[in-house]
């Protein structure tokens, strides 16, 4: 707890700070590569038939996802704090593959905690960790996945606190987390906000992005929630459909609860015991949300609705043919959305897709998905 | 205001120059029903105290041995409920000695705060501890416990700060729980030779009794600590003598290890 709090004074310190914003600025531009750039995917509109769809492009961020924002502020920050061990969790592997890389170039030692489960499904970014110079501890407790992964972080940054950072990868966790990760991940809507008005003219009708702990949505809603005419509507995992007890739909299907240090909606049984959750992909299987979604939904500011397994895989596929960009596989349940919702809106109206990252890590679970050997 | 039981009996111990001894049990482990054989065989041995774990899903600050006990309980069904009644089974049986629950925060909001304290107080509970709930978000619980007579326990650390020690010490009642280092449950070789003067800063905040957790696993920790704190706690120790002792030999082989931490600790009141 006394670490939280210099965490807080730290990151207020940071942010008032001129040097590191334009540090965090310059490597955002020259090693990140953004501006990320906000595509009119025409095929996938016409396919649709409504909204006029873009697409903002985080999978051509360095790394490959969104991840890399966050991971790039926070690695700062534990520089300016004077921690050099750096402990993360993860689940799809994207965030421990930011991490490692920010450790890498910072110069940072990396450990990144992963469940049993989340390791023998995503073993490329496995080995894209290791290859960075991190170590992947595997986390056998649990539910072997992504939960359990941060439960294990915990464990250790409590006991090495004193000269350990603790990089959580999503808008969850205990205060300052889900301010401080939103934060970082707002470039992506201040990006699209200025991008809109320059290539369309005006601001979008709609907002899409899939939410797991939440973190690509909180950082693309954000800088629109004071635009009242923007709809904000975040996709989550149904799985095998939110009647069916394995799914990861949290917002839509879970109650108020607490875990990891934040109060939130939460999957879980009716004695409280959390519920592990399930979704074809690693990344939105987390039975928790970033407690600023569920203000968010309490306030009615965005909605939020299920895409199954299936409605992802075939929506994967869609922009795979349509488009030429192979999409994660979280990313896919916020284009089935997207493309459900298209209908409903009129053709000159913009709908813009977060397009949180790429799918090189999915061949294997969508080969297996489509019944396909490699 | 009167007392609690905990407090009461802490004074009795110290009024005879002896330490307090918390013992551990998480209920559902090794099977439904253990504690309730368990327990008395705790108390038999010399143990003053009983902290009864409600098993959680995901203990985030229990190390390996009480995560294992947890999710054997819960493979075997057990439910905060359950805990319920085995605190009324203990009262039944005539066990008279603080009953204390460890339990994470969902549980106890799934249940409903002030079901849980009402059912709890009726069950014969005395103290809770919620190891996931900083004191300046347990207001609400706080409000539910008071009128109940549920001791609130918190936890503090080596790192907690004048701030929070301060409000820990204008919340807390029974005793205040001091976890010995920085890290998570788990036996240890040795205590931290720090301990003495980190209880200091605490006893300057608070009248409380001050009781040493985290860590505890030996008669000698046991005896270092006399002089400096109220009362220990040796939780996973049990659980791991548990571990590799025939289940028909449990309650002799907790009775035996809490008699050697007795001698450590000095003798209980008449």
């Amino acid at each position: 707890m006394p670490a939280l709090g210099r965490l807080v004074t730290a990151y207020h310190a940071v942010q008032a700070d001129r040097a590191f914003a334009e540090e965090l600025a310059a490597l955002q531009r020259h090693y990140v590569g953004r501006p990320t750039p906000l595509y009119h995917a025409r095929k996938l509109s016409a396919e649709a038939g409504g909204a006029q769809i873009y697409l903002k492009r985080e999978d051509l961020a360095h790394t490959g996802s969104h991840k890399i924002n966050n991971a790039l502020g926070q690695g700062l920050l534990a520089k300016r704090m004077g921690k050099n061990r750096i402990i993360a969790e993860t689940g799809a592997g994207q965030h421990g593959v930011a991490t490692a890389t920010v450790c890498a170039m910072l110069g940072q030692e990396c450990i990144v905690y992963m469940g049993e489960e989340d390791v023998r499904r995503q073993s490329l970014n496995v080995f894209r960790m290791k290859l960075l110079g991190a170590e992947v501890r595997p986390v056998g407790s649990g539910s072997r996945t992504l939960k359990d992964a941060i439960n294990e972080a915990i464990r250790d940054w409590v006991t090495n606190v004193e000269d350990t950072y603790y990089l959580i990868g999503s808008v969850v966790g205990p205060h300052p987390y889900p301010t401080m990760v939103r934060d970082f991940q707002s470039v992506i809507g201040r990006e699209t906000r200025a991008q809109c008005l320059e290539q369309i003219g005006r601001l979008p009708a709609a907002v899409v992005a899939c939410v797991g702990g939440g973190s690509n949505a909180m950082g693309i809603f954000h800088p629109f929630v004071e635009d009242g005419g923007v709809q904000l509507v975040g996709a989550e995992a149904a799985g095998h459909g939110t009647e069916s007890g394995r799914h990861a739909a949290t917002l839509v299907a879970g109650r108020p609860g607490v875990l990891h240090g934040a109060r939130s909606y939460l999957l879980q049984d009716a004695n409280g015991q959390v519920a592990e959750a399930h979704s074809v992909s690693a990344g939105l299987d987390y039975p928790g949300v970033g407690p600023e979604h569920a203000y968010l939904k309490e306030t009615g500011r965005a909605r939020y609705a299920g895409v199954t397994d299936q409605e992802a895989v075939d929506a994967f596929q869609l922009l795979c043919r349509l488009e030429g960009i192979i999409p994660a596989l979280e990313t896919a349940h916020a284009i089935a959305l997207a493309v459900q919702l298209a209908p409903t809106f009129d053709q000159a109206d913009a709908i813009v897709v977060n397009l949180s990252g790429r799918g090189d890590k999915d061949m294997g679970t969508v080969a297996g998905a489509l019944g396909v050997t490699l | 205001m009167p007392e609690g039981r905990i407090e009461r009996t802490l004074a009795r111990l110290r009024e005879a120059g002896s330490l307090g001894l918390i013992g551990w049990q998480t209920v559902g482990y090794p099977e439904k029903g253990a504690a309730q054989r368990l327990v008395p065989a705790l108390l038999e041995g010399g143990f003053d105290l009983i902290e009864l774990g409600v098993p959680f899903s995901d203990p985030q600050a229990d190390g390996a041995t009480v995560q294992r006990a947890s999710h054997v309980a819960l493979r075997n069904g057990t439910t905060p409920a359950d805990c319920l009644q085995t605190v009324r089974d203990l009262r039944n049986e005539g066990v008279s000695a603080p009953l204390i629950f460890l339990s994470y925060y969902n549980p106890i909001m799934a249940m409903g705060l002030e079901r849980f304290a009402g059912t709890a107080a009726e069950a014969g509970l005395d103290g809770l501890i919620v190891p996931d709930l900083p004191p300046e978000e347990a207001d609400e619980l706080l409000a539910a416990l008071d009128p109940c007579g549920i001791d609130p326990i918190f936890l503090v650390a080596p790192t907690s700060t004048d701030d929070r020690l301060a409000a820990v010490a204008a919340r807390a009642r029974g005793f205040i729980y001091c976890v010995s280092l920085a890290g998570v449950t788990g036996a240890r070789q040795h205590l931290s030779a720090g301990l003495p003067a980190y209880l200091e800063r605490v006893r300057r905040v608070s009248d409380l009794p001050l009781t040493v957790g985290f860590g505890v696993s030996r008669p000698e920790h046991v005896a270092s600590l006399r002089g400096h704190a109220d009362a220990a706690v040796v939780a996973s120790a049990i659980l791991d003598l548990m571990e590799r002792t025939p289940a028909q030999r449990h309650g002799a082989a907790l009775k035996e290890f809490a008699i050697s931490l007795r001698d450590a600790a000095g003798p209980q009141p008449a």
